[in-house]
């Protein structure tokens, strides 16, 4: 016997900023409901309030018409409610046995003893497993959880949320750890739970999973529901919910850059482990947009480019010269630079002024031999901080007391101003205000008409509408489309995108 | 992820808050932090320059110095391994495999003290070598591997000598007895002085403002300190991080090398315990360094300050005649001041011991 699971006028908000603002939904037993959304949009808070995770949520929750304050993860389970989160190694525990990470639960709970032997748990484990049928024999269950492979791991936590037949079960990105052959079965799982009368909730990106599984189709977009699907699905106007909000102009066509000069050939190159190889020149003088959901391969492809990541397979040539980066190092020697996408894992350094970061990467500029200048370095600070105009009060500043967009500018700057062969920017905008997003835009555009190629890598189509010439959209790794924008237009764009393979 | 991006949004917000003026209290503990340890070093210099006769001496001044010599250079050589991130737990062992190996050179070999020199210093690069091979391209953790470095070279260095100290007048395997000694040139590494400055103190001054400079005003060290604070950040800026960490630990292990001539060259003969101490009081000095004007990073300076202060409390108490246990319990205080100025009254959190930058 299950209940439906409802929402009403749902909120969150973290400080001045609120995530959610006011989520009606009714998650019906029986019934696999899809959630899209682009980054930002608040996929992960709703699933947390729902999980018990964040639990200062406005509005109600009531699950089979009565009303109920998920307020912790264990009123959530209580409830029936499920998640099984992305990140698997949020949810195993390193050094236990695969059994006891099965029964992890009931050890914590004391329902199971916990001086109880490994002997003792293996006919409960084998019972877990079975959940799922999954054949897993003793000397398995006896293993350590690492030595089970990653998707095995994923079913894992599946059976450990399947116990107790749950009202809910929200599965968030649940297959990007899977081949295709173990999505395959985790479908069957869903499709048998739907069966029974479970309300399957279903987060991902990869169009085809939620076109082979689910019954309905939301999109989310900036904290409320944007859409609401059932099958058959229009792909086209669940993504243009997504992605397009047409708020921006677009730019004035007449000025779009046309390169000519092919500088870096890739050369069947595969990005991703399931995906088809494909050949791309990115050309000197103009600003290659690179669009495509998150997980389709648009960080590979920016890391691969840079050697901070080998490509799954393929090769590149930079100039019509063989080009194997094995390190960034190797790519920077070659006048290819990168900003990365996660500006304070890959770029910042704590106490660093922004003339030390801005430096940074080419110390011998202001250095004699290798001994530092710092007059040298404080210039090359001011005129960073001068030419993108970043607001600091002197290059003596700490970086990490600048805003986003500022800090962004910096590391930025620190390369355009160096007059790349080849710029990539991977998610350049994360982070950043629209002030310096245009900012940042108006520079890559700059650079790139006085020579440099420009590559920016974007899971939000406006970013790249405002900064591309040309525009190349990436789907689970593979080359979908390749136009120059004003022979395009968004609508194709996100068609391209939406074709479900 | 969606996260992500609110978490920048809420930082963009925080970020103006950051700025507002500090209070005068604020000031004042910050005042504490960068002079604190400084002050504390004087205190007691001046106390023991008042209370102690014998301490007011120029000579014990500089048998202090000297005394502190072979930990400080070990020190060195740990906080240039700090810098990027690590820490050599191996010194202890090479300053010891460096006595073993300078008496051997002499004793059994009968060669030159220039030859044991240079024998020692190649020993010493080559356990840097090691450490460097087992973490740069075997990827096993810092302290891990030079842990394991630590026993091998502790245990390995017995095995030529029969676990025996080497000295003059040595029975070796085949009964024959040992051909030479140590060479008074070698002794007088430890002997020697330029005026009243005795050798091992010149050794360390030069050493130390030569790895001031190579941490403070060279790009290398500059590289090297973005190692060890956000590592991932010097590789996407093009920083060749696995060379800079080799070179750090061959580094320290040169260093480490010529603490253990100097200590070879003041007790005379092959000891097979000496160095024993040596680790921890050099990674107590780097640590205690750290604290040193409030950079709450591994440097040179620091280092040196928190040697000399180790330095001075050890001369003096033994000068006032505490009993030898006592200078554990000293060191054991100047680190946890040091520690109580950099973890809890220093507003800025220590960069090594953060795996994660911010």
């Amino acid at each position: 016997m299950t209940a439906s699971v409802e929402m009403r006028g749902i909120t969150m908000s973290f400080g001045a900023n609120e995530v959610l603002k006011g989520i009606d939904l009714v998650l019906a037993p029986g019934e696999v409901t899809a959630m899209l959304g682009a980054n930002g949009a608040g996929k992960s808070t709703l699933i947390k309030v729902l999980s018990g995770v964040n639990s200062d949520y406005g509005g109600d929750i009531l699950i089979g018409g009565e009303p109920v304050r998920i307020d912790h993860p264990t009123t959530a389970r209580h409830h029936g409610i499920q998640a099984v989160h992305q990140k698997i190694a949020d949810g195993v525990v390193p050094g236990l046995t695969v059994a006891e990470n099965l029964l992890f639960e009931g050890i914590v709970n004391n329902q199971v003893a916990r001086a109880s032997s490994l002997r003792g748990l293996m006919p409960r484990a084998r019972e877990m497993a079975a959940v799922l049928e999954l054949d897993w024999p003793d000397d398995l269950l006896r293993k350590d959880i690492y030595e089970l492979p990653i998707a095995e791991q994923q079913l894992l936590l599946l059976c450990r949320a399947l116990v107790v037949t749950p009202q809910l079960l929200i599965l968030d990105e649940p297959t990007s750890a899977l081949s295709e052959a173990e999505a395959e079965r985790l479908f069957d799982v869903i499709r048998s739970l739907r069966d029974k009368g479970v309300a399957v909730f279903y987060v991902s990106h990869r169009l085809a999973e939620i076109d082979d599984i689910a019954d309905r189709l939301l999109v989310l977009r900036d904290g409320v529901i944007r859409s609401d699907q059932s099958r058959p699905f229009d792909w086209g106007a669940a993504l243009h919910d997504m992605l397009d909000s047409g708020e921006t102009e677009a730019r004035d066509r007449s000025q779009e850059l046309r390169g000519a000069d092919e500088v870096l050939h890739l050369d069947q190159v595969r990005l991703l482990p399931k995906s088809r190889p494909f050949d791309l020149g990115i050309r000197a003088g103009e600003v290659t947009g690179v669009f495509g959901l998150l997980g389709s391969g648009g960080n590979e492809l920016a890391h691969g480019m840079f050697g901070s990541q080998p490509f799954v397979g393929g090769s590149m040539t930079l100039n019509a010269a063989p080009f194997h980066p094995k390190s960034p190092a190797d790519a920077i020697e070659r006048e290819v630079y990168m900003v990365p996408e996660d500006r304070a894992a890959g770029t910042l350094i704590k106490d660093w002024s922004v003339a030390m970061i801005s430096t940074f990467p080419f110390l011998a500029d202001v250095s004699r031999l290798a001994v530092l200048n710092h007059p040298a370095e404080a210039k090359v600070g001011r005129s960073v901080i001068d030419e993108f105009g970043v607001v600091a009060q002197s290059e003596d500043d700490p970086v990490l007391s600048l805003s986003g967009g500022n800090q962004q500018k910096v590391v930025v700057g620190r390369w355009l101003r160096k007059r790349p062969t080849v710029m990539i920017l991977n998610e350049p905008f994360q982070g950043v205000d629209v002030g310096a997003r245009h900012d940042l835009a108006e520079k890559a555009r700059e650079v790139a008409a006085a020579g440099s190629a420009v590559v920016v890598m974007s899971t939000d189509l406006e970013e790249i509408m405002e900064v591309s010439d040309r525009v190349i959209v990436l789907a689970d790794g593979n080359l979908r489309f390749d136009a120059y924008l004003s022979d395009t237009s968004r609508d194709e764009i996100l068609t391209r995108l939406s074709e479900v393979e | 992820m969606a996260t992500q991006k609110t978490a920048d949004q809420a930082h963009d917000t925080a970020a103006p808050g950051a700025t507002t003026p500090q209070r005068p209290r604020r000031d004042m503990r910050e005042l504490v932090v960068k002079y604190g340890f400084i002050a504390v070093t004087v205190i007691f210099f001046i106390y023991f320059l008042a209370t102690i006769d014998a301490f007011r001496m120029s000579s014990t001044m500089f048998s202090m110095l000297k005394f502190t010599s072979v930990v400080a250079i070990a020190g060195l050589g740990v906080t240039t391994t700090m810098v990027v991130g690590g820490l050599d737990l191996s010194v202890g062992s090479t300053v010891g495999l460096s006595v073993t190996v300078a008496a051997m050179t002499m004793v059994i070999y009968a060669q030159q003290g220039s030859v044991a020199i240079v024998a020692v210093l190649i020993a010493g690069a080559v356990i840097g070598a090691i450490n460097a091979l087992l973490i740069v391209a075997l990827k096993i953790p810092d302290l891990l591997a030079t842990l394991a470095t630590m026993f091998l070279v502790q245990g390995l260095k017995l095995v030529p000598v029969d676990g025996q100290s080497v000295s003059s007048g040595l029975i070796l395997r085949d009964g024959t007895v040992a051909p030479g000694k140590f060479t008074s040139g070698f002794l007088e590494i430890n002997r020697g002085s330029i005026g009243p400055v005795p050798y091992p103190v010149i050794i360390w001054a030069v050493l130390g403002v030569a790895t001031w400079f190579l941490l403070s005003r060279t790009k290398w060290g500059r590289i090297m300190y973005a190692i060890g604070s956000n590592p991932e950040a010097a590789r996407l800026a093009g920083a060749r991080v696995g060379r800079y960490k080799a070179f750090a630990y061959i580094l320290s292990g040169v260093f480490a090398s010529v603490a253990g001539l100097i200590l070879a060259s003041r007790i005379g003969q092959g000891d097979i315990s000496a160095g024993n101490s040596t680790l921890l009081d050099a990674v107590a000095v780097a640590l205690v360094g750290t604290s040193v004007l409030g950079v709450n990073k591994p440097n040179a300076f620091g280092t040196t300050i928190g040697a000399i202060l180790i330095g001075i409390l050890l001369t003096g108490t033994t000068m006032m005649n505490f009993q030898y246990y006592w200078q554990d319990v000293v060191k054991g205080l100047v680190l946890f001041v040091a520690l109580v100025f950099s973890f809890t009254l220093s507003a800025r959190k220590r960069r090594f011991t953060a795996a994660v930058p911010l």
